[in-house]
């Protein structure tokens, strides 16, 4: 362990949620969401809400570190970060950048989360009504490219096209999320299951996609709480430590519009090897992954880019078998993701991480002691974490 | 030039947002190229290294403010995309249409988003020649042009 490294150094002593929504069903706003998650998260961990001293969070999150410390009461902030766009590609440097805050002494107890209520604020699969345009948006939305189906399913269909990854691929990404939502209680897909026939049988969104390649659109919040590795013990439940963390993009990942040179995968090519070298694991030692499920084909790149297997192997891989828990190859988004659970900007997947190694998801893989996290694919910056068990350490 | 100009025909419908330069001016030339019936890209004079979309300085040399240099509008089917699911109401009843991605070799193999004009249910294939077609709203407000692509028939 180098002295720079965040494995083992921070642990999670909490983790909470309000209740998940479908789109607009929330009777509360998102601010009041996000205090629900927080209250939550610390009621699991024990913890009284005014030893938090920081908040970390991403993808333009709108519940202000300033108004939740005021809101709260807490005596002292001391840590406010937020990682710069990429939407959900953030999810997973929000606690990486809490957690190099609590390692480098600046924080003590830091809350990470997301709060996020599309019914209040406006729904990710409706373009904005704008006159004009300029930037980016100017190149893509006179053409029809408004809202992320559009904009991610011409970097889906020539990854497929350089892979030869088919369709039926997509398909079982799908179909284990739904299958592990029905044991999520909860997930907002729980009680409603999905199979083949009703897969193939879903309207296309934007080809590509089916329906069910989609995340939702949810209202809701989620937290968890941070604090340092030596004091993993003296909470309720098993220790979870941080074993590693990584954040960006590779060359010109951000080369507008459509120009990235890694146009047709996930931008996690340079994160994987870093992430792997700072928890010192391989592909191999992790058992449960939770894999940011915008679009179906996003996780199909996120698992490739971190060598669950080649591309030429992806049809064979990918099989909801191979995909479920307890026993599958590699059980993938355990508690539904944002595809079957609740689409809270990915932070569900990070939550749920914490459960599987804890032991405690509902639908627990058989090896859950090393979990990885990947964020929002096919954006940049992008970020992907690992947790572990002591066992793991 | 390849391109050829197409009138007042339209492929979406009205209503989508006006592409407009940033309030800094980077991208006029670009959209004002496209009015004039020209397709604009930038290179740099020192290194000679294309890009798009346009940037202050360029990326591999770090020299300020590359030149816009004219460009046949033609290339290459990069990748494509059928959409069926309206996120915008002008789009609703619209019905499916088609979006591509087109590289263009001849300019350091640069990347931009159009329309595939003709039959929405066409089989689209990557790799297939295109040519632009320029799509022109002077009665808009502001007006604008876009830059529309059709397959090349005897390419």
């Amino acid at each position: 362990m180098t002295d720079r490294s965040l494995k083992g150094r921070v642990a999670v002593a909490g983790i909470g949620e309000s209740r998940y929504y479908r789109h607009g069903q929330s009777p509360d706003p998102e601010f009041k969401l996000a205090l629900q998650a927080i209250l939550a998260a610390c009621r699991d961990a024990g913890l009284a809400p005014t030893e938090i001293d920081g908040f970390a969070s991403y993808g333009n999150e709108r519940s202000d570190a300033s108004r939740l410390a005021a809101a709260l009461g807490i005596p002292q902030l001391r840590s406010a970060t937020m990682q710069w766009g990429g939407g959900g590609g953030g999810c997973c440097a929000a606690v990486a950048n809490a957690a190099a805050a609590i390692r480098a002494g600046m924080a003590e107890c830091v809350v990470v989360f997301r709060s996020l209520a599309q019914g209040e604020y406006g729904r990710f699969g409706q373009s904005a009504d704008l006159a004009t345009v300029s930037g980016e948006r100017a190149y893509l939305m006179p053409y029809g490219v408004l809202a992320p189906p559009q904009r991610f399913a011409m970097r889906v269909r020539r990854f497929m096209h350089d892979h030869g990854i088919r369709q039926e691929a997509m398909r079982a990404i799908a179909l284990a999320s739904y299958r592990h939502a029905q044991s999520n209680p909860r997930a907002v897909m729980h009680g409603k299951p999905l199979d083949e026939a009703g897969y193939d049988a879903s309207r296309w969104i934007v080809e590509p996609f089916r329906l069910y390649d989609c995340c939702m659109e949810n209202d809701g919040a989620a937290a968890l709480i941070l604090v340092d590795g030596q004091r993993a013990r003296d909470f309720p439940h098993k220790p979870v430590y941080l074993l590693g963390a990584a954040a960006g993009s590779g060359y010109r990942a951000g080369a507008d519009p459509h120009n990235a040179p890694g146009y047709a995968g996930a931008n996690f090519g340079t994160l994987a090897p870093e992430l792997y070298r700072m928890a010192g694991v391989s592909p191999q030692d992790v058992g449960v992954v939770q894999s940011y499920d915008n679009f179906t084909a996003g996780v199909a790149m996120a698992l490739m880019e971190h060598g669950f297997f080649r591309p030429e192997e992806a049809n064979e891989f990918l099989t909801p078998d191979n995909l479920s828990a307890p026993s599958g190859r590699l059980p993938l988004n355990t508690s539904g993701g944002n595809l079957a659970e609740c689409y809270m900007q990915g932070f569900e997947l990070v939550l749920e991480a914490v459960r599987q190694v804890r032991g405690t998801a509902t639908a627990l893989a058989d090896r859950a002691d090393v979990a990885l996290v990947t964020g929002g694919p096919m954006v940049t910056p992008t970020s992907n974490l690992l947790l572990g068990s002591e066992a793991a350490l | 030039m390849n391109a050829r100009k197409t009138g007042d025909a339209r492929y979406l419908p009205a209503g989508l947002p006006i592409p407009v330069a940033e309030p800094d001016g980077l991208s006029a030339p670009y959209w004002q190229g496209l009015r004039e019936g020209r397709l604009r890209v930038q290179r740099c004079p020192a290194c000679q290294a294309w890009q798009f979309g346009p940037e202050w300085l360029c990326h591999r040399c770090h020299r300020f403010d590359p030149e816009w240099r004219d460009v046949e509008a033609k290339g290459l089917i990069h990748s494509w995309e059928r959409v069926w699911h309206p996120s915008h109401p002008v789009l609703r009843r619209h019905g499916p249409y088609l979006a591509v991605l087109v590289e263009l070799p001849h300019a350091g193999g640069v990347r931009m988003v159009g329309n595939l004009l003709g039959d929405p249910m066409q089989e689209v294939r990557i790799g297939a020649a295109v040519d632009g077609v320029f799509e022109h709203h002077p009665d808009a407000a502001p007006p604008y042009s876009l830059l529309q692509w059709r397959i090349r028939r005897n390419g």
